[in-house]
């Protein structure tokens, strides 16, 4: 672990060191060129549930949860004497959070575990891209901390751009060594209810990604991609402060497999209908081999209000079988190897609506700031046929 | 299977497609246009990624780096 950290560190500081080492210097008939700030992103986001399974109390009982999420992003570039770029994309990402579901691993202490809590998440990008030669390279490193869960992530990827650019073809491995801190409800810290971890041990999680994206201009006004990732993970991936209750009411940790695969195909088909409408469209399938399938179906038309003005209204439509391991309460029998009463793992189809509004204009800038380049606001209702509601309101603010 | 067979006739497809030159892609490069999610679905993602079984395909990761699925 601390080796990880200590790379990741070196790495970060390699590219940060290699950003501010440009000289406004001139050799040749090339003048090396600044780094320049390309552009700065700052989203921000409240969001809220309420619903009446949380798995923390064993598939009953509230799950209300707020939590406001903000994030900063600042994207560098320069070209280089063979007019190739480069780009550095450095973001910070914090969410606040308070969980009544999760007051629930000790009932007693209403300020245990992440009755309100902090996520911290910076990340660093470097991206290489080749103009004449027509491909891109990229490399990353990500942190993130929250109050029982660390992770250090890294991430490499290549993109081919076809000669005519209407066909881009690219390819992105990730991996995330996470660490949790084992919380157990608070009946059982002093006698854990199986052998997989005791109370306040910190256990890994690993996760590999490859994800690969074919994108095609199929005309002038269409266009699509096409999504593939295989996703592995392998340590701790159940969540120990998740109740189970068995038939005989007695109470266990939730307890799952050390290893789960993952496989998502999705498909993204853009299509400018007329001058005023544009439709998005998104439909994903996902296998995993802890029994889940799912689909996923999402269709937006966005209507031009003017040439800087758009209105959006997102639908999305989704749902799941049940993992194998999954039952509800007094249901799981002691003849059980894994079990579960997480509804996030459960049956169920959800449908989400929303309204999206963005604004662009280069020239005055938003609200006569001339450095807003574009605003974008969101709102998105969520519901679950199984009872669960949330609502969540985004604002994307562009800065150049 | 049958969803796999057809995106990668999909794919295969590709190739017949209609060579559309710098010009004219005024359409195509409309902000609304573009083949990944928006900035502001990144929190929507991220929700879905939490209170859903599944995940990836969409540009970002299947799993990790937060105590989510």
């Amino acid at each position: 672990m601390k080796k990880r950290v200590i790379s990741a560190a070196v790495l970060a500081f390699m590219f940060t060191f290699q950003a501010k080492a440009q000289n406004d210097t001139v050799s040749g008939n090339y003048k090396k060129q600044k780094l320049k700030i390309e552009e700065i992103n700052f989203i921000s986001s409240y969001y809220k549930q309420d619903g009446d399974n949380s798995a923390v109390t064993g598939g009953v009982g509230t799950e209300k949860l707020t939590d406001i999420a903000t994030n900063l992003e600042v994207i560098l570039s320069k070209k280089d004497k063979k007019n190739n770029i480069h780009s550095f994309d450095v973001s910070l990402g914090i969410d606040t959070y308070t969980s009544a579901s999760s007051d629930n691993i000790d009932p007693n202490t209403v300020s245990s575990a992440s009755s309100q809590d902090v996520r911290v998440y910076p990340s660093f990008d470097y991206n290489y891209t080749n103009v004449e030669k027509k491909y891109a390279v990229h490399a990353g490193v990500s942190f993130s901390a929250e109050f029982d869960y660390t992770s250090i992530g890294a991430n490499i990827g290549y993109t081919k751009t076809s000669k005519d650019k209407n066909r881009e073809f690219s390819v992105k491995g990730m991996a995330f060594f996470d660490t949790w801190k084992v919380i157990l409800p608070v009946e059982l810290q002093n006698n854990p209810s199986d052998n997989e971890a005791n109370h306040l041990d910190t256990k890994p999680r690993t996760s590999y990604n490859l994800g690969f994206t074919l994108s095609q201009v199929i005309n002038k006004k269409f266009q699509m991609a096409l999504l593939a990732d295989i996703g592995y993970q392998e340590g701790l991936l159940a969540t120990k402060f998740n109740r189970v209750y068995f038939d005989d009411v007695s109470v266990h940790s939730e307890k799952l497999p050390s290893t789960r695969f993952k496989i998502p195909v999705g498909l993204r088909a853009n299509y400018y209908l007329t001058d005023r409408i544009i439709l998005r469209s998104y439909y994903r399938y996902y296998y995993d081999n802890w029994g889940i399938n799912s689909h996923t179906f999402s269709l937006e038309p966005s209507i031009k209000l003017s040439a800087f003005s758009s209105l959006s209204l997102p639908y999305r439509f989704y749902a799941q079988s049940e993992a194998k391991y999954f039952k509800p309460i007094y249901q799981h029998q002691g003849i059980d190897e894994y079990f579960t009463s997480d509804y996030d793992l459960s049956k169920f189809s959800s449908n989400m609506i929303g309204l999206g509004y963005h604004i662009t204009d280069s020239d005055k800038g938003i609200f006569n700031i001339k450095r807003i380049h574009s605003l974008e606001l969101r709102y998105g209702y969520y519901t679950r046929n199984n009872g669960l509601d949330s609502h969540i309101i985004t604002l994307a603010l562009q800065f150049k | 299977m049958k969803k796999f067979l057809f995106m990668l006739v999909f794919a295969c497809s590709l190739s017949s497609c209609e060579s559309v030159k710098e010009y004219q892609k005024a359409k195509i490069n409309d902000a609304e246009m573009v083949l990944t999610a928006k900035k502001t679905e990144k929190f929507e993602n991220t929700f879905q990624l939490y209170r859903e079984g599944s995940s990836g395909a969409n540009g970002g990761k299947t799993g990790g780096g937060c105590g989510c699925n």
